[in-house]
This record gives C-alpha cells, structure tokens and sequence, in this order.
C-alpha cells in the first residue's frame, strides 16, 4: 500500500516520491496546504472507493496515519 | 427560437481592499490568501448596495446591446444578496432603467445564479412571449460576510455583471443547450440564514445571518459535479470541450478552476480568470468575466463558449453557447 500511496501523493503534492515515507507530516515535509489535502482526499477516495469525511481528515497527519485510516476502512 | 446574446455589462463598486489591507485588521497575509485562492484583491461597496450595482452594469449592457430601456421585455435578476426582502432587485433595476414595458424578478441559486436565470429566460424566450431580456448576476457578499471568520471574509467581493438578449430566429448563433441542477441534500455546507426566528411569539428580535461554509465539501462538490455538468451538457450538443473556445467558469477559487481543468483534461488557457482582482462576487462572476471577454474583443462570431457555475444550494449548471 504504501507504493501506491506514494505514487498518489507524489502525483498530488508534486512531490518526489523518493521522499516519502510512513512518517511523512503532509504539511511540514510535504509542504501540502488544505486545498492540495482536498485534492489528495479526492484522489484516495477515486482510488480506493471509500470516503474520507472532512471531520476525519483532522486527524490525518502523517502518510503512515493516512494508512491506518484506509485499513481500518477495509482497504487492502 | 433562439436566444442570443446581444449586449454585456458589468460593474463593481470603486473601493479595492487588498490582501494587504485585510492583512492590517485581521491575522491573515496576501501570500495565504493568493497560494490558497489566487486572490489579490476584491472590491467592496462603503455606500449603496445591490441594486446601484445591477443597474450599473444593466446602463452598460444595454448601452452595448443598443437597446432602450423600454424596449425590454423582461428582466431577471440572480441574487442572493438583494437589498430589500421586497421588492426584488429586478423591479427596482427596473425603476431606476425606466425600463416601463417588462417584468422583473429575482431568482435564487447563489453562486450558480446567472446561469439559473439565463437558463430559465432562455426557456421564457422560447415561448415566444419576449423578445428582448435582461438578465443580471449581483451579489453584495460583504454585507453578509462573517468578518469575524478569516478562513471564509477574504474570498468574497461585491459586483455586478450583467447581459441584453434578444430572441432571433432559428440560426446558427444563440444557446445551445443547458443544464442545471440542484441537491438540497448538501444544502448545510454553504450557507447564509437570511435571519433568526424571533417575533411576537418568541420574545426575541431576528438576528442576521452570515456565510459559513465546509471547504472541503464545497472544494469536493464542485470539482466533481462541474465537470460531470459540462460533459453531459456537451455529449447531448454532440461537441466536446475541443470545439469550445472557452469555459467561463464561476470565481469562487483559482485551485478550484485548476481542478476542474484537471478533471475536463484541458488546459487552464480556455479558462479564464478574473478572481485576481475581484474575489468571489457569487452570481456576480460569471457575467463579469462574460463581459471582459466581450470588451477585450476575444469573443468572435462563431465561437463556442460554456459557461458554468456552482454554488450553495448546492446548485450547479452549464450553459453552451455559440457567439
């Protein structure tokens, strides 16, 4: 999974994939602001048919909190 | 029948508050503002209101469309931002044009407001019952603006734009086609209570509302429903965004623009923007940019233009048009 997420958020954020990891803060090393998150959220939801409620989203800091977030949703 | 649009006009309220006037009184910084909405600065209105704009930019499109006030036959004004509770924005243009010969009425779709009222005079015209139209996007968003509230007070700004249409035969030119929808479902995201409950029963006086809104639900809600509008608007016209010159879209973020590009795989060229100088005037954009576009000269005989908006409600529409 986290393939794969890499390669979403290298895509979203315009990052480096190379760059990312499970401790990642998407602000502070990713340099995402709200919007880019909405865009990733967008993208993860197209990804993985779930959907990522705005109040949720608080709480989603990190690339590896992003993943336990999905599995606990069902995601493989 | 066809309607065709013969005149444009627009019109904002000479006052210009910049990112970094806002900066002075409140904790924001023109560098938030700009990287999140690509806003520079807005105008907002220190006097008259909603109906000293609409009838601005009316005097301008008419004097552009060559028609006289009392040659139209009937006036829609789009807002959610009118002066009064009564009379509507449209009966009091109406007063101050002279415009004797036409009805007028307001209707409510917010930020998709132009395109509702386009659309509903386009099916007026079909009719047969009007020949010449004016149709008026105005919103004066500060007075209802929560100020007190950064992440939403430095979107908005306050404008008017507005069109002359003319119903002419069967051509080439004209509205193409239209679509517009509504889902009241997700109406909490983006909201303005006109005022409290509060009367002789209560014991309380009514309170004014102001704007609050979900980012993220608002940002999601358009990004995915306007693409979907304008790509079913152009499969049932048998065209496709490489026929269409332009996508005047609603300013309510330059991000939000950016996306939808994205999504409709075209380049942010056919997407032209405005939300720089003006912020997010809601019914106000669309027929604003319309009329830039008209006076730079970038609009030619022939030319495929759709114009698009979505909005609280939340409400959504598409309008193709031929020039």
């Amino acid at each position: 999974m986290l393939e794969k997420m890499k390669e979403i958020i290298s895509e979203q954020l315009s990052v480096d994939a190379d760059t990312i990891t499970e401790n990642s803060n998407f602000k502070d090393d990713l340099a995402a602001d709200s919007l880019d998150l909405f865009e990733l959220v967008m993208a993860l939801e197209d990804e993985y048919s779930v959907e990522i409620p705005a109040e949720d989203l608080q709480n989603l800091l990190t690339v590896g909190e992003v993943m336990n977030y999905l599995k606990e949703k069902g995601v493989e | 029948m066809k309607t065709v649009i013969i005149g444009t006009g627009s019109f904002a309220p000479p006052r210009v508050v910049t990112n970094d006037d806002l900066a002075e009184v409140m904790d924001t910084s023109d560098e938030w503002i700009r990287t999140r909405t690509g806003i520079e600065q807005r105008h907002i209105s220190d006097g008259p209101g909603t109906t000293w704009m609409a009838a601005e930019a009316a005097k301008l499109a008419l004097k552009d469309a060559g028609v006289e006030p009392e040659d139209i036959d009937i006036i829609i004004a789009a807002t959610t931002t009118a002066d009064n509770c009564f009379p509507s924005a449209a009966c009091e243009v109406q007063g101050i044009l002279g415009a004797g010969n036409a009805v007028g009425y307001d209707v409510s779709a917010a930020c998709s407001g132009f395109i509702f009222a386009l659309h509903t005079m386009d099916g007026l015209m079909k009719t047969g019952a009007y020949e010449t139209g004016l149709v008026i996007g105005v919103d004066n968003l500060s007075k209802v603006v929560d100020w007190s509230d950064r992440s939403t007070c430095v979107l908005f700004g306050d404008g008017a734009g507005a069109a002359v249409v003319r119903a002419c035969e069967d051509g080439d030119r004209g509205l193409m086609c239209g679509r517009i929808g509504s889902d009241g479902r997700k109406a909490s995201v983006l909201a303005c209570q006109a005022r409290t409950m509060g009367n002789l029963l209560t014991g309380t006086k009514p309170e004014p509302g102001y704007i609050a809104m979900e980012g993220q639900e608002v940002f999601k809600f358009a990004v995915k429903k306007v693409p979907e509008c304008v790509e079913s608007l152009l499969k049932s016209a048998g065209t496709d965004m490489g026929d269409v010159k332009y996508l005047v879209l609603h300013q309510a973020n330059y991000r939000i623009c950016e996306s939808i590009a994205k999504r409709l795989k075209i380049s942010m060229d056919k997407i032209p923007m405005n939300i720089d100088r003006y912020g997010n005037t809601s019914g106000a954009t669309i027929p604003i940019l319309l009329d830039e576009l008209n006076r730079q000269g970038k609009l030619h005989r022939g030319d495929r233009v759709v114009l698009a908006g979505f909005g609280a409600g939340l409400t959504w529409g598409a309008l193709l048009v031929e020039w």
